[in-house]
């Protein structure tokens, strides 16, 4: 029986690994600028965790396969170098493997959240609330009114709770259902939570941040291909979580221009 | 410190009547038993959940017959609502990660064998113990009320993030008194673990019999009494922390809820709350939880590995400051859980760089496991097989979390079925194999009958590649970026990925099937099965010098005294190739 239990196991490894080796399920193509940075830590992380795991998965069929059903009274034996060996080789070669990840991996941290948005980023704010995502350009004037949640009305398409009455920012801004943004311009994403936690991610932007009620988060980032991407959300939010999206539609600068016109005259 | 001074007096007198021995027993072998079937009931109703979701996700508009009994409104005709999917989906993770991983590989062997095998007669705290049975047995039947009430159970996860587990019932189906019951339930289930801890610890330290010095304690006892230091202080945190929900949620506090929510419409009257407080206090106790549920099963796999080995490992000292260092370390580490929750990006790295130092206490675990086997005489049979499949198992969960270690990493697989993977490989597979390992390697000393080695065996093929099937699509699902916690699949791209999904449910539903195997062997060896021997496995620690079952002062009237370590194996001794901790004999050579 230890030799099947071998032979299974060897075959459940490989199986598992196929997949991979043969990039049947990847990530949706990178369309950000910061992206590929993520994509280089992937590859390197699943080599790496590969090789440990198919290592791992044979060695143990290996022994498996060599020591069990043995005759009755068979010797036991130490393997060569015992425990010395292996609190060596966690200590070199995972000690050593895995702070180079993590140091190395901190680059597209750093690139998404340690830098800050430049002067010129195009500034959207996203709001999320059960179940849609909406989204408000500052208009014109280049300024944000203040949100009211008191004056949120759905019914009359005040998703935000603005007063454009008596705030003269509000009257400008540009309330939008899916997010329009040029490519290759960066965006300066702030973002907004009306009533529960929720989260923005786009897979092919790499981009993923939880909606915290109560705190003004942003994100930066810049779209390089011009398409329709899902903006989904990722923080269960109620019954509605499963269908609570939106559409990322990245424009050349010239489609943008007269999406925001539009926009501008249908406010 | 290291030996006891005093010889314990007899801990309680013997129990007599119905009630005092088989429903309020103090006798810690009864309560361990009374948490193993707590645990697996409450496996079979979490397995049951997870059935209902595989088959939602599959085949969403398909009726189940008689579900409507159970809930008119979560499934009216038998189809399942969305709100009522996410009710299953908290109630299914609720229910494992408390009571079957808390309860199984911890309370329920570690209190049927801690005592003996450092040879007490009983935990140093009987009356307590039996009240952590007690308070964790109401913590269950709350919980589960919360199926029965109108309502139904909350939608909120296991992980009930504010402010939707605060605000109450205007955030959803489920969040009015179903969240409530929830947060009893598992605060009671707090207060369980907490006296079950303190009594692990205090019987360890105080009440090892003569010659059992901390490093001759068995390395299953070492891992019950580091997963009591744990839990000690996470429960600890968990605790307060529901009480503070349950303040929001009824008496008007806002620990958690900031000014300014418009839920349903309606302003809510709170002010001045941070939901990132929740999440902190619960991922404080969350990380250390999921090495309380590993750890055992780590440390009885090790025992039980030995004993099929019949040598000793390469080092138990290794072993056991490994997994010393995973649980000083898991209090380190709770912020992975939060990279993208809007907590201060440093603090990412922060929390990165010991979750990826982990792997080297982990890692040292596996390397010492599968270098043991090396040169040794593999018995296999049910419970070696399930030890062995945890070692892979343990490979597998371990390797996926790497991944998730890193900030920038986790930009991507956060919130998809990677993660999902990643879990249930370590705690959902790995853990329960070894809960599986121990039951087949102590049912005859617990019981008095052996179970039947055929149906174990086969319990363990249907099982090591059924989950196999099951958790590693999860993987490639999450690589695709297939979101997790959905109740349907709406998603433009997630066409292409049902086949995947169909073969997944398909094999949970074989793999469900065949856990009803080993139920089976366990009812019917319990009252059919062959006599148990003293010493079946010919293993040398504690448990083995007793009768099975052991008499109800474990010892009778004989404190034991304790020569050697229970790593005895492959040397000359009378009885064959190993010497039990309790003979005085000195090997006469290697066998």
């Amino acid at each position: 029986m230890g030799k099947f239990f071998a032979v299974v196991l060897v075959i459940i490894a490989l199986a598992s690994a196929y997949p991979i080796v043969t990039h049947k399920y990847v990530p949706p193509v990178d369309i950000s600028t910061h992206g590929h940075s993520i994509d280089e830590q992937l590859a390197d992380t699943m080599a790496e965790a590969g090789l440990a795991f198919l290592g791992a998965q044979l060695l143990l069929a290996f022994f498996i396969w060599k020591f069990s059903g043995r005759k009755e009274g068979e010797r036991v034996s130490a393997i060569p170098g015992g425990a010395r060996i292996m609190v060596a080789a966690a200590f070199i070669l995972v000690g050593t493997e895995v702070l180079a990840l993590g140091v190395f991996g901190q680059k597209a941290w750093a690139a998404v959240y340690f830098t800050p948005p430049a002067a010129d980023a195009l500034q959207v704010q996203a709001q999320a609330g059960q179940f849609a995502f909406y989204f408000r350009y500052p208009g014109p004037d280049g300024k944000f009114g203040p949100l009211h949640p008191d004056k949120i009305d759905e019914g009359n398409a005040n998703f935000f709770g603005l007063d454009p009455a008596n705030d003269v920012e509000a009257r400008d801004d540009v309330v939008a259902a899916e997010m329009a943004i040029p490519v290759n311009k960066e965006i300066h994403l702030l973002m907004h939570a009306k009533d529960v936690g929720h989260s923005f991610y786009v897979r092919e932007l790499r981009i993923q941040q939880d909606f915290v009620p109560g705190l003004d988060l942003s994100l930066h980032f810049t779209a390089t291909k011009i398409g329709k991407y899902e903006i989904v959300c990722t923080q269960l939010c109620g019954l509605g979580h499963y269908n609570m999206k939106a559409y990322l539609n990245v424009l050349s600068q010239e489609d943008f221009d007269k999406w925001m016109k539009e926009k501008i005259s249908e406010q | 410190m290291d030996q006891p001074s005093v010889q314990p007096a007899p801990v309680h007198a013997p129990p007599q009547g119905f009630l005092w021995k088989y429903v309020f027993s103090l006798d810690h072998k009864t309560i361990g038993k009374q948490y193993y079937g707590l645990a697996l009931v409450a496996v079979f109703i979490g397995m049951g959940l997870s059935w209902l979701m595989r088959f939602h996700l599959v085949w969403p508009n398909k009726a189940i017959p008689g579900l409507e009994l159970i809930s008119k409104v979560g499934a009216p005709g038998g189809v399942i609502t969305p709100e009522y999917y996410l009710s299953l989906l908290t109630m299914h993770g609720t229910l494992m990660v408390f009571f079957v991983l808390t309860n199984a590989p911890f309370a329920a062997f570690g209190n049927y064998f801690l005592p003996i095998q450092i040879g007490a007669e009983d935990m140093a705290f009987p009356r307590f113990n039996m009240m952590s049975f007690w308070v964790t047995f109401s913590a269950f039947l709350v919980l589960v009320l919360a199926f029965f009430i109108p309502d139904g159970p909350p939608i909120s996860g296991w992980t009930a993030y504010a402010p939707m587990s605060a605000v109450g019932s205007d955030a959803g189906p489920g969040l009015g008194w179903g969240q409530n019951l929830w947060a009893i339930s598992i605060a009671l289930f707090c207060a369980g673990s907490l006296l079950g801890a303190l009594n692990f610890i205090a019987t360890t330290i105080d009440l090892r019999a003569k010659g059992m010095t901390f490093m001759r304690m068995p390395i299953c006892t070492w891992a019950w009494f580091i997963t009591s230091c744990i839990a000690l202080l996470a429960f600890a945190v968990l605790l307060p922390a529901c009480i503070l929900l349950i303040l929001d949620r009824t008496a008007g506090t806002s620990f958690f809820i900031p000014s300014g929510l418009v839920v349903s419409d309606k302003l809510q009257p709170h002010s001045g709350g941070s939901p990132l407080l929740w999440q902190h206090l619960f991922w404080f106790f969350g990380h250390p939880e999921v090495y309380i549920a590993i750890l055992p099963a780590a440390g009885i796999v090790s025992h039980i590995l030995i004993n099929s080995m019949r040598k000793p490992l390469l080092s138990a000292k290794v072993i056991i400051y490994s997994m010393m260092s995973i649980g000083f370390l898991s209090y380190m580490v709770w912020g992975h859980h939060m990279f993208l929750s809007g907590m201060n990006p440093v603090s990412a790295l922060a929390f990165s760089f010991p979750t990826l130092t982990i792997t080297i206490p982990a890692t040292l675990l596996t390397l010492i496991w599968i270098g043991s086997l090396y040169g040794a005489n593999l018995r296999l049979d049910a419970a070696s097989l399930f030890a062995l499949g945890f070692i892979s198992m343990f490979v597998t969960g371990g390797v996926s979390g790497f991944f998730l270690a890193q900030p920038s990493l986790d930009i991507y697989l956060h919130g998809t079925y990677f993660v999902v993977g990643h879990f249930h490989m370590v705690m959902g597979v790995a853990a329960i194999f070894g809960v599986f390992s121990a039951t087949y390697f102590w049912f005859g000393k617990m019981t008095g009958h052996m179970m039947n080695e055929t149906l174990g065996r086969l319990h363990f093929w249907f099982t090591f590649i059924g989950t196999y099937c099951i958790f590693m699509p999860f993987h490639y699902l999450g690589l695709v970026g297939n979101i997790r916690r959905y109740s349907s699949f709406v998603d433009d791209f997630m066409g292409p990925l049902m086949p995947l999904h169909k073969f997944i449910t398909i094999a949970a539903l074989i793999t469900g099937a065949s856990q009803f195997i080993f139920l089976f062997n366990l009812i019917y060896s319990r009252f059919k099965g062959p006599k148990a021997p003293d010493n079946p496995w010919q293993a040398t620690s504690l448990e083995w010098t007793v009768s099975s079952p052991p008499p109800w002062n474990n010892f009778g009237d004989k404190h034991p005294i304790v020569y050697h370590d229970p790593y005895q194996y492959g040397v000359k001794g009378s009885k064959g190739d190993y010497i039990m901790q309790d003979s005085p004999e000195q090997s006469t050579g290697s066998a």
